[in-house]
């Protein structure tokens, strides 16, 4: 057994890989060689802590000790300071405004924010599939194994109140129990993990920090719905989930617990790892089911839905990357549980990418119910550079954008809904006072014009509507008729498009052009965009 | 190493070895802890032999819920290398002038067995025990 006293962890997360966590990595080791500490020292990679922002980020065990912002050139003074003599590299802790602080956790950062989904992110090591069993890993397909049946496994998801976290928050257990249901032999189940929304990396991180929490809750999924196969379609630029995930999946088939009789019990599954190629629209569920297949990654229509008729046209569950990690916890510790999470219409966490003009951009997890303003000010540490709040979207560029009045509205999904938001695939993005919002319209547009597949005409031709009509207001030469078609074709888009691509274009727009609607009339006839962003922009477009 | 399990036992088993190792990383708040003094002069006189050596011992012993860390110079260079013990609800214990076999006496007698190890207490010059 191995005798290290102390382990240090360090982030090897996508955003901390980016700001040189490897090269910290191997001058860490090096160090640790040449000073002889290596009987005491073992030093471990490990998956996001949230705090992106002030990445790369170094826990010392067992002190609990956090550093921030590492470079390779630290290295020395916490090896001659930390290491070998036990003090505190002061100028390395956390700090944000006023505060700092040794341990991550007592920050105001994460004391605010549930770790469910994210239980052992930043904790394990994701490609030593020992550390997740350590954690509890597999505890919940073992239990499903050894004492419950699908139908019962069934009615816990079900009474959880766990609903879908990739976007239209479809009840779990109730898709489960269809997939069960329908007529087949050949059933499969299929994890989305395409996140093509912009400014969203929760399923990214999930997936480099935890990989087996995601193979355990398919293969629950798998015993439940009564499939034997499980497809997993991550999104082709996410290298290091596509390599952790495969090397978690060799590990899983290795120790038994998948394949053959997992756990002697006579249930058999395996996982199969895809690549996609970085279409927006395949993240949409039968696109992503054409795009397995090899066909053009298009939108199928609906119904049938994918439990009747899914991959090759069998009975498919498809749920999100963070629905599937939620699965193990629930089968643990009951739905009661889970239930007694979040708020009572919408029990559990919720996992955002929090970025734009927030200090503490990164990756949080809190329980449904929580308010925008706790999650702006108390978690994201507030608006930085003396600006301040004007404009919070929830849910990804689909997604509401919410204003001042919306700060002490509780985040679940009814709540949302109420205001013509959503929760989506989890992007929270914070704007400041120096934003025009025609500005973020003609910005959010033309991300749509362009991933529209084309296949439906209401949407193929309505985003790029969409943009002329936000491009000349921008100009200074819209009308208010031009505002009146917007929100005509909005609607129309709404109730035509083919999939919810098109038809969620116009959430933006419409919660746009009613929480700002001052800013969108002073555009009009001539008049002038108050941040002065506009007439810099457009320049030259109409 | 992997192994192809067959049963609920066996994942049982190896879940329970895999809890050990990852031991270190789990919040202790509460447990037995003893700490290395490691400053320059503890570092000369041998605190890091003393403290594999204590580390080494605890695990020997079994004692998984042990963390052994280090603090900075606790200004009695002479006694050096020095360790407190603390156990939970209990005052601490200092111990000065130690070597690795005092070291792991130490773990016998105090961790195991409970009992202060009298002999290496340190004393200060007033022939109190330093608590
Ligand atoms: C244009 C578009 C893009 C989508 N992208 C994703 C995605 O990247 N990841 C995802 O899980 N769901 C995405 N969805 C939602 C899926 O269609 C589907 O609802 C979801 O995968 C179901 O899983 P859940 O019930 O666990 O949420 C997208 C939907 C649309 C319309
Ligand atoms: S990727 Fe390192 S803290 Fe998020």
């Amino acid at each position: 057994m191995s005798m290290h006293r102390s382990h240090i962890l360090i982030c090897s997360g996508s955003n901390c890989s980016h700001r040189q966590s490897r090269a910290v990595r191997s001058r860490l080791r090096q160090a640790i060689t040449e000073t002889g500490l290596e009987r005491e020292f073992k030093v471990i990679e490990t998956g996001c802590f949230g705090l992106c922002q002030q990445g790369p980020i170094m826990v010392i065990y067992p002190e609990g000790v956090h550093y921030c912002r590492v470079q390779a050139d630290d290295i020395d003074e916490i090896v001659q300071t930390h290491l070998q003599k036990g003090r505190v590299v002061t100028r390395l802790l956390f700090k944000s405004g006023t505060e700092q602080s040794v341990e991550l956790p007592k920050t105001a950062f994460y004391q605010k924010q549930k770790r469910v989904v994210l239980r052992n992110v930043g904790l394990i090591d994701p490609e030593n599939i020992e550390e997740s069993l350590a954690r509890d890993g597999y505890q919940g397909l073992a239990k499903v194994l050894d004492t419950l049946s699908p139908e019962a496994v069934i009615a816990e998801v079900t009474n959880s109140g766990l609903q879908g976290r990739g976007g239209a928050g479809f009840p779990a257990g109730r898709k489960w129990e269809f997939t069960r249901k329908a007529p087949g032999d050949q059933k499969y189940v299929v994890c989305n993990a395409d996140e093509g929304e912009p400014g969203t990396s929760k399923d990214r991180l999930i997936l480099e920090g935890d990989p087996h929490t995601i193979i355990e809750g398919m293969a629950i999924a798998g015993y439940a719905v009564g499939a034997t196969k499980g497809f997993i379609y991550i999104r082709g630029e996410y290298q290091l989930s596509l390599q952790r995930f495969r090397q978690a999946v060799a590990q899983a088939k290795e120790y038994g617990l998948l394949g053959q009789d997992i756990l002697g019990s006579g249930f058999h599954f395996d996982i199969e790892v895809r690549s996609g190629a970085g279409a927006y629209v395949c993240g949409e569920e039968t696109a992503l089911l054409n795009s397995l297949e090899g066909k053009r990654g298009e939108p199928r229509y609906k119904p049938p839905f994918p439990a009747n008729f899914g991959l090759w046209g069998k009975p498919t569950l498809i749920n999100n990357v963070e629905t599937l990690a939620n699965i193990g916890p629930i089968l643990i510790h009951g739905a009661d549980w889970y239930r007694s999470i979040g708020s009572p219409e919408c029990p559990g966490t919720k996992v955002f990418t929090l970025s734009g003009n927030i200090a503490n951009r990164g990756l949080i997890e809190v329980p449904m119910g929580i308010t925008l303003r706790e999650i702006v000010e108390d978690i994201g540490g507030g608006i930085p550079n003396g600006r301040h709040f004007k404009m919070a979207q929830t849910g990804g560029t689909s997604g509401g954008c919410l204003a001042v009045q919306h700060l002490d509205l509780p985040v679940d999904i009814p709540h949302l809904a109420e205001v013509g938001s959503s929760l989506g695939s989890g992007a929270l993005l914070v704007v400041d006072d120096s934003h025009c919002m025609v500005d973020l319209a003609r910005v959010f547009l033309k991300f749509f014009a362009h991933e529209s597949c084309g296949q439906c005409t209401p949407c193929r031709e309505g985003t790029t509507l969409l943009k002329r009509l936000v491009d000349k207001i921008a100009s200074g030469s819209g009308t208010a008729a031009d505002i009146k078609a917007m929100r005509r074709l909005s609607t129309t888009m709404q109730m035509t498009s083919l999939c919810g691509l098109g038809q969620t274009v116009p959430t933006p727009v419409l919660t746009m052009l009613a929480y700002f609607n001052d800013e969108f009339m002073e555009h009009l006839d001539g008049g002038a965009c108050a941040t002065g962003v506009c007439r810099a922009a457009v320049k030259g477009v109409v | 190493m992997g192994q192809s399990m067959k049963s609920m036992q066996e994942l049982e088993a190896i879940r329970e070895r895999a809890r050990k190792a990852m031991q270190v990383r789990q919040n202790q708040e509460g447990g037995p802890v003893i700490s290395v003094a490691m400053g320059t002069c503890g570092i000369a006189k041998g605190a890091r032999d003393v403290m594999m050596a204590l580390v080494d011992e605890a695990a020997k012993r079994g004692l998984d819920s042990v963390v052994v860390t280090q603090s900075g110079c606790a200004g009695y260079c002479e006694h050096e290398p020095m360790i407190k013990v603390q156990l939970p609800h209990q005052d601490a214990v200092y111990y000065g002038s130690l070597d690795e076999r005092k070291a792991r006496d130490v773990v016998a007698r105090h961790l195991v067995q409970g009992e202060i190890a009298n002999d290496y207490v340190l004393q200060l010059p007033g022939g109190e025990p330093l608590a």
